[in-house]
């Protein structure tokens, strides 16, 4: 085990109570991410991609096995710790964008850094700049029912890297976007994944995801079958 | 503090709804401190009305004197001792007389009490002095209840009927020379007032009494053997009694009020719970513990109390405060179960009333919007996000 690595997958296995039996959705997953990759789980439907970034976010806890994100064994974390790990390392970035409905989009981007308890210009900074990375600078004061949903996702981009977290976790972040604003978060993550190092982990079955990522993990039946480094779009 | 600014946004975002409930919450506290501001008003007249009209600060009465009791009249008044005799002639105490009589207005038959009282007292509120006059009949003053109910006016002369102490019947002409206006109904409702010694005289009784009215403002409270001393928080029992009752009723009602609005702000938090899973997720993906996001619920819920304060202060000030200066007019001459009550009614608003009012919804509102909110904690966050919880 290289416990230097950014994530450290071993032999993890995860089972759900399904009526009076189980129902195993990651079958013996062994994987290692590094700072700074640019990773897709991928593969179809039922495959257990979701299953596994939420434990990787440590959303969910492993039945079998070792998982250890950033230095945190995940299996063993109590809930008040992982809600720590997940406040101060991770973004989420979810496929119906998650905001809150009643704030703006600067109160939005602003969430994340009023949990860290940052001062109050400290915070203004870090959101003008994450508004400036996604472009909606000119649209500070509007709500999310009155933006796009591709402005809604980069919103959820923005408030998901605000803090500069070590890792964002993105679940099908495309699947509600047309193929225009699909490219267009895509690049802005893949230029904030070089510029600040972020580590981003997709789950998607979205070639056009697919087309960016730098390593493409594929899954079938909670098993991983191919795990490949690639040539993508972005360089 | 983060929990509060959090809830102060998604409240004020939630829009109408939080308005409704912040308003119907704002009116039980104005509604609240309006009606028991009037009836600790009307008390603290009631209290004042009877002490100068009635109770003074005690009395003395004969020992067989029951006020509930007429027909202990006969037998509960005797010659004024020296020490009460004494303090008559020093301004201390006023004696009265009573004796059940039947007045004959318009050739109807009405039985009252009728009470001997010294003109020249200054013990008691009731006009006597106005008894000072020299007339072919007896003078005699009542007050606006009993002028309306045997419809009797000033200058009016009607036939009265008395036993004297040997139960023999006899009947006389008096003149009201005075119709008084007075809070207390039972110094007014079914009562006359003549000069004592006329009295003493109809029933062949001088130098008698049946109780001692002792001054506001004066101190007496020696045993007299023969007579009983009453202390002024005896002669108000009942009246207290009266008000706690009244204090009890309207808490009833606000009981029920109270229920209603709770059931709203539960509905309203139980509705958002379920509405806002995914939002919950949210939060809980984010790094908020999941005790921080039943914090939030609950403060959002609490802070309907909190700004019902506001926007109850905003119409309530100005309501409470012109009730305060301008008064509650009540409908003439109203009779409620005997308790003195004036034309106006000044409301008066403790500092206790108040707060204790805020800090009692205050702490309802958080109950209820802590109970659906504990269901959060139970919440898995995978299912959370998805909204997918039943
Ligand atoms: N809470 C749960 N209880 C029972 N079974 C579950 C639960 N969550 C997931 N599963 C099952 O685990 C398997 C993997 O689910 P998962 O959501 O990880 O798939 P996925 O690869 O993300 O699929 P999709 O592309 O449709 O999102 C599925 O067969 C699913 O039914
Ligand atoms: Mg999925």
């Amino acid at each position: 085990m290289e416990q230097n690595s950014l994530i450290n997958i071993n032999n993890l296995v995860k089972r759900f109570p399904v009526g009076k039996g189980e129902f195993t959705a990651l079958n013996g997953i062994d994987l290692t991410f590094e700072t700074g990759e640019f990773a897709g789980l991928v593969g179809p439907s039922g495959s257990g991609k979701t299953t596994l970034l939420n434990i990787i976010g440590s959303l969910d806890t492993p039945s079998d096995g070792s998982v250890n994100v950033i230095g945190q064994d995940i299996a063993n974390l109590n809930i008040k710790k992982a809600a720590v790990l997940r406040r101060q390392h991770m973004g989420f970035i979810f496929q119906t964008y998650n905001l809150l409905p009643v704030y703006t989009v600067y109160e939005n981007i602003e969430f994340p850094l009023l949990l860290l308890k940052m001062s109050g210009s400290d915070r203004k900074k870090a959101v003008m700049d994450a508004l400036d990375w996604v472009g909606l600078t000119d649209k500070i004061k509007s709500r999310p029912a009155q933006l796009s949903g591709g402005e809604c996702q980069r919103v959820a981009i923005a408030r998901a890297m605000v803090k500069k977290p070590e890792l964002v976790l993105a679940d099908e972040p495309t699947a509600n976007l047309d193929a225009a604003n699909s490219h267009n978060i895509l690049k802005m993550m893949a230029k904030l994944n070089k510029e600040l190092k972020t580590t981003f982990i997709f789950a998607t079955h979205d070639d056009k995801v697919i087309q960016y990522l730098k390593r493409k993990i594929s899954l079938e039946d909670g098993k991983i079958v191919n795990d490949e480094n690639v040539i993508n779009k972005g360089e | 503090m983060l929990a509060i600014k959090l809830a102060y946004r998604n409240l004020i975002g939630a829009g109408l709804r939080t308005w409704l409930n912040v308003f119907v919450l704002s009116f039980i506290y104005v509604l609240i401190i309006w009606h028991y501001g009037i009836l600790d008003g009307w008390n603290e007249q009631a209290n004042k009305d009877m002490k100068v009209w009635e109770a003074g600060n005690g009395h003395y009465w004969h020992q067989s004197y029951d006020p509930y009791d007429f027909f202990t009249l006969e037998e509960s008044h005797s010659q004024i001792p020296e020490i009460l005799q004494k303090a008559t002639n020093e301004g201390i105490v006023t004696p009265i007389l009573l004796s059940q009589a039947t007045v004959y207005p318009d050739g109807r038959i009405q039985s009252m009490l009728l009470r001997g009282i010294t003109p020249d007292q200054k013990v008691v509120a009731i006009p006597s002095a106005e008894l000072n006059v020299e007339l072919e009949e007896i003078p005699a003053i009542i007050g606006r209840r009993m002028a309306k109910s045997c419809k009797l006016k000033e200058g009016d002369i009607t036939t009265i009927r008395w036993r004297d102490v040997n139960g023999t019947f006899d009947a006389t002409e008096v003149k009201i020379v005075k119709v008084f206006n007075c809070n207390v109904p039972s110094v007014d409702a079914g009562q006359m007032y003549i000069p004592i010694e006329k009295l003493r005289e109809m029933m062949q009784a001088p130098n008698e009494a049946t109780i001692f009215v002792i001054g506001a403002d004066a101190e007496m409270s020696d045993s007299v053997s023969g007579w009983a001393y009453k202390d002024y928080d005896f002669l108000m029992t009942e009246m207290n009694e009266m008000m706690k009752m009244k204090k009890v009723g309207g808490s009833f009602f606000y009981v029920i009020l109270m229920l209603l609005a709770m059931l709203a702000i539960f509905d309203t938090q139980v509705l958002s719970i379920f509405k806002r899973q995914k939002e919950i997720g949210t939060y809980i993906a984010m790094g908020m513990t999941r005790p921080q996001v039943v914090s939030l619920f609950t403060v959002e819920g609490a802070m309907h109390a909190i700004l019902a304060v506001i926007v109850g202060a905003i119409y309530g000030v100005p309501f409470l405060l012109w009730q305060m200066k301008t008064g509650m007019s009540m409908p003439a001459g109203s009779d409620d179960m005997g308790i003195p009550i004036a034309e106006s009614i000044f409301p008066v608003y403790g500092v206790g009333l108040i707060v204790s009012t805020m800090l009692l919804v205050l702490i309802i509102t958080t109950i209820v919007s802590y109970l659906p909110a504990r269901k959060i904690s139970k919440m898995k966050p995978t299912d959370a996000i998805k909204g997918k919880i039943q």
